[in-house]
């Protein structure tokens, strides 16, 4: 048994400690936002927040979560309307959309570290998440767009 | 056109495609929707529901195939709801999403289709009312008498317009006057994907559902001969582990029945982690399997192919490809004497371009969900067309097709990987076998190993020159493991008096298939490459270049089937030269190249402007234009360009899968080197010919020639040209001769 705390609820699971934390979300917890692209951290599909960092939850044990706050994409925002969320929508991002909730928990962290980042910051922050549609342009616009947003409240 | 009438209340209707087949589908429309054409649905309080024939892997169609019908039909898009449709090409048409056909083959009929069921409300209006039809007309979503100053909502009349007969021929409107198309919308599915809705084929759940993952053969051409599983059953959450046979010997396979390996192992458990862990507990033998035989079908009958069973390394198959080069082709078009116009020039120049096997990379792994019994299947996950596995399930299951339902989910990418349908007959198969709801997933190695991947290619460029370096002849010789690129047909061809076009192919165990603008991505690259070449060694500016040659296809065409028109390929060059300032000073500050194809009826141009960053070339921004008829939703074709754009510089820098005894090299994103975020350029300006020209295709087109562009900047750069692919990297290692050889 270990206890996890996902999207500020606690939950009591049996299974492995080493299962990766995005099978625990996907498989046992039916939150499926977050996705699985590679496996081995390549990618960023699979992008939550452990303490508020952005982590490969592919790659991060369940039992790495323990004590910890998990939150997905399913608990970044009450209404989806986080201001990346709403940007992303403004810029209308996506096109295949299947790596589009990794790249916004990706975003998140940086705008929640830095409320004006510059181009290079988006890069840096971003450079871990792959999107094989090519919607790179509008995800840094949206990113601006979600920091101004924020900036004026 | 087919009407019938059902039994309790509501006539359906159905734009069939079949005509002289029934309605496949006659189930009545549910909480109090009334139903006019299969795309059309409108509810008392005027909601309308349009129904999205083609499975969308991010082409944008979930929003702009309803536009067309919306704009048709006359409603105000806020109240209008998109619904994926199921799978019934009786009533929805081919359903095929790839070839960049969906916005062309459904143009018509889902204009049609609005526009019948706008007239039948207005004629369920005017028998209410009592007024004559042609008095009667419409405003977003309303019906309007104006004489006698009577409106109503179309939700108030839809119940008695879905009796009406559909009208046949209805006018449709004037283009000039689209208010929905040609206007921009937004994804109708963007909050589901924003806040991470279960909307792919690897979100689907169904109770009791069990995992199953195939573990293939390592490398193409193996096969294994024995496996112990007592390991592997030990570990937690397994069910089962057991081995399957695709395809019975002597099965006909259909066109997009494509599979790599047909023994296969399968571990189904609980989790995907749990299967994932049992995996690699298994112990298998495997050793090559030989050559094989495989049944082809198709129009000319059941044929029988040979697959060689050499397992297969990247460096033995350039070397094949050079010696096949040499050997004699098949000739694909010859106009004039080409022969002549080579032995009397006073210059020839020759140039070879090579492109390694490229793998899909789709974000989202090949998954499928199966749940098949004796009497029935239901399967659900990411495809591009349902209707050509449908007749494959049938036959590999023994179910007749009505009782195989197939529903499509929003795919993470396809790109052509999702045209093929082993993955839904290996987990129909699974689950038959099983006798439980299966999802079957592959991880990243199994969907990056088990491709249907783009073919290496290779092609020979010529051009013969008299004494004052006019261009009198053209050769172009191609070939490729297991096919060939050459599109004999198109530009240059037409242009020039001297023509020749072979082909030449080597079988392979090697399997491959559709890849966003088959063989084009590679054509593009090389002959848009040439073209620049040449262009430079006749003191030509290679825009000037290309535009001399289309007019002369355009004013004396040489030879026949010329597939492309040389007005709009000329258009887009001409936007390009002056959207880009081209020759303009300002931009001397870039390297700067260009290209320019035809693929999928439509054209597409774009200059490159690369500059060095952190010591690496990098394209900063790029401008295209795009001639593809009418533009459905603009903002969203944009973005599609631009996706193409991105796409298409990773896989002209990046893209390779190679081969080692019959091994692919890569096998994950830490291989297998894709563009990423800061190597996307800062702008990629789109513009469109405006036009009224009906729609052609937009996916695909946009991609080949980034290659060329890439290939002609790259030149610019580093002063030396590119012909081997992936240009970054490492490259294809080919013996080049790259020079005059009589």
């Amino acid at each position: 048994m270990i206890n996890l705390n996902i999207n500020q609820k606690n939950y009591e699971l049996d299974v492995d400690p080493d299962m990766p934390l995005l099978w625990v979300l996907r498989d046992v917890l039916g939150l499926v936002g977050t996705k699985y692209g590679c496996g081995v951290a390549q990618c960023g599909a699979c992008t939550v927040h452990l303490n508020g960092d952005a982590v490969r939850s592919c790659v991060t044990k369940a039992s790495r979560a323990v004590g910890k706050k998990v939150v997905t994409i399913e608990g970044l925002s009450e209404n989806g309307d986080h201001p990346l969320q709403k940007a992303w929508l403004e810029v209308d991002v996506p096109q295949c959309g299947y790596c589009q909730t990794g790249q916004i928990m990706s975003a998140a962290v940086l705008l929640r570290e830095n409320k004006n980042p510059t181009d290079e910051d988006i890069e840096r922050s971003m450079e871990g998440n792959l999107c094989r549609c090519g919607t790179y342009l509008r995800i840094h616009k949206a990113i601006q767009l979600a920091a101004e947003m924020q900036r004026n409240g | 056109m087919k009407s019938s009438f059902l039994a309790g209340g509501g006539l359906m209707i159905s734009f069939s495609w079949l005509p002289e087949l029934a309605l496949a589908n006659d189930t009545i429309a549910p909480e109090g929707w009334a139903e006019l054409t299969g795309y059309i649905k409108i509810s008392p309080d005027n909601t309308i529901k349009i129904i999205n024939p083609n499975p969308e892997f991010g082409q944008n169609l979930m929003t702009s195939l309803p536009m067309i019908v919306a704009e048709e039909l006359d409603v105000d898009w806020k109240n209008v709801i998109v619904e994926m449709g199921p799978h019934d090409n009786v009533k929805l048409g081919p359903q095929f999403t790839g070839g960049s056909n969906s916005v062309r083959m459904y143009w018509k009929p889902l204009r049609d289709a609005g526009a019948a069921a706008r007239q039948m409300l207005m004629q369920a209006a005017a028998e209410t009312w009592n007024v004559p039809l042609e008095e009667v007309t419409t405003k977003e979503g309303m019906v309007i008498h104006e004489k006698s100053g009577k409106s109503g909502k179309y939700g108030d009349f839809a119940t008695k317009a879905s009796g009406l007969p559909i009208p046949k021929g209805v006018k449709l409107k004037d283009v000039k006057n689209f208010k929905i198309v040609r206007h921009s919308k937004k994804n109708v599915e963007g909050s589901k994907i924003v806040t991470g809705k279960p909307l792919f084929g690897l979100d689907y759940t169904h109770e009791g559902m069990l995992i199953a993952m195939i573990h293939h053969p390592p490398g193409f051409g193996m096969k294994f001969t024995s496996f112990d599983a007592s390991e592997a059953l030990k570990m937690p959450g397994i069910k089962d582990v057991f081995s399957i046979k695709l395809y019975e010997d002597g099965y006909e396979q259909a066109g997009f029945d494509t599979r790599s390996f047909n023994d296969l192992l399968v571990v189904v458990g609980k989790t995907t982690w749990d299967v994932m862990n049992a995996r690699k507990k298994l112990v298998v033998k495997w050793e090559p399997a030989g050559d094989t035989k495989d049944y082809a079908g198709g129009r000319n009958g059941k044929r029988e192919v040979i697959v060689p069973g050499e397992l297969e390394t990247t460096s033995t198959q350039l070397e094949k490809m050079q010696e096949y080069a040499k050997k004699p082709a098949q000739q694909l078009r010859k106009d004039g004497d080409p022969e002549a116009a080579f032995k009397n020039a006073a210059q020839i120049i020759e140039r070879t371009y090579n492109a390694p096997f490229l793998a899909h990379n789709c974000m989202e792994p090949i998954n499928f969900f199966a749940h098949v019994t004796s009497e029935k299947a239901l399967m659900v996950g990411p495809q591009q067309g349902p209707g050509w596995s449908e007749p494959s399930l049938s036959k590999l299951l023994n179910l007749p097709a009505d009782k195989i339902e197939i529903q499509m989910t929003r795919m993470g990418g396809g790109f052509g990987r999702r045209a093929y349908g082993h993955s839904h007959f290996e987990a129909a198969l699974i689950s038959k076998k099983v006798n439980a709801p299966i999802k079957l997933v592959y991880t990243r190695e199994d969907d990056m190993t088990y491709g249907i991947y783009r073919p290496m290619y290779t092609a020979t460029y010529r051009a013969a020159l008299d004494a004052n370096k006019n261009l009198i002849g053209f050769h172009v010789k191609g070939g490729g493991i297991p096919e060939h690129a050459i599109h004999a047909n198109r530009f240059p061809a037409g242009a020039v008096d001297n023509y020749l076009a072979e082909g030449w192919s080597i079988p392979s165990n090697i399997t491959i298939g559709a890849f966003r603008a088959p063989r084009s991505n590679f054509n593009a690259a090389a002959e848009q490459s040439f073209l620049d070449e040449l262009a430079e060694i006749m003191g030509k500016d290679p825009i000037e270049f290309r535009l001399e040659l289309l007019k002369r296809a355009k004013e004396k065409p040489v030879g026949k089937n010329n597939e492309y028109d040389a007005d709009r390929y000329a258009g887009v060059l001409n936007l390009i030269k002056e959207k880009s300032g081209w020759g303009k000073p300002e931009n001397k500050k870039y390297h700067r190249g260009v290209a320019a194809y035809f693929c999928h009826n439509s054209y597409a141009a774009h200059v490159v402007d690369m500059v060095v960053k952190n010591g690496k070339p990098y394209v900063e921004r790029v401008i295209s234009a795009m001639d593809c008829g009418i533009v459905v939703n603009p903002d969203a074709a944009a973005n599609m360009v631009q996706g193409a754009v991105i796409d298409g510089i990773g896989n002209a820098f990046y893209g390779k899968l190679s081969h080692k005894d019959g091994v692919p090299e890569q096998n994950n994103f830490n291989r297998y080197r894709m563009i990423r975020h800061s190597e996307a350029p800062k702008k990629v300006e789109v513009y469109f010919v405006e036009n009224d020209i009906d729609p052609t295709g937009l996916g695909e087109p946009p991609f080949p020639p980034v290659f060329g562009a890439v290939a002609n900047a790259l030149y610019k750069s580093t002063n030396k040209r590119h012909y081997n692919q992936p240009f970054l990297g490492e490259p294809l290692q080919l013996n080049n001769t790259n020079k005059k050889t009589f």
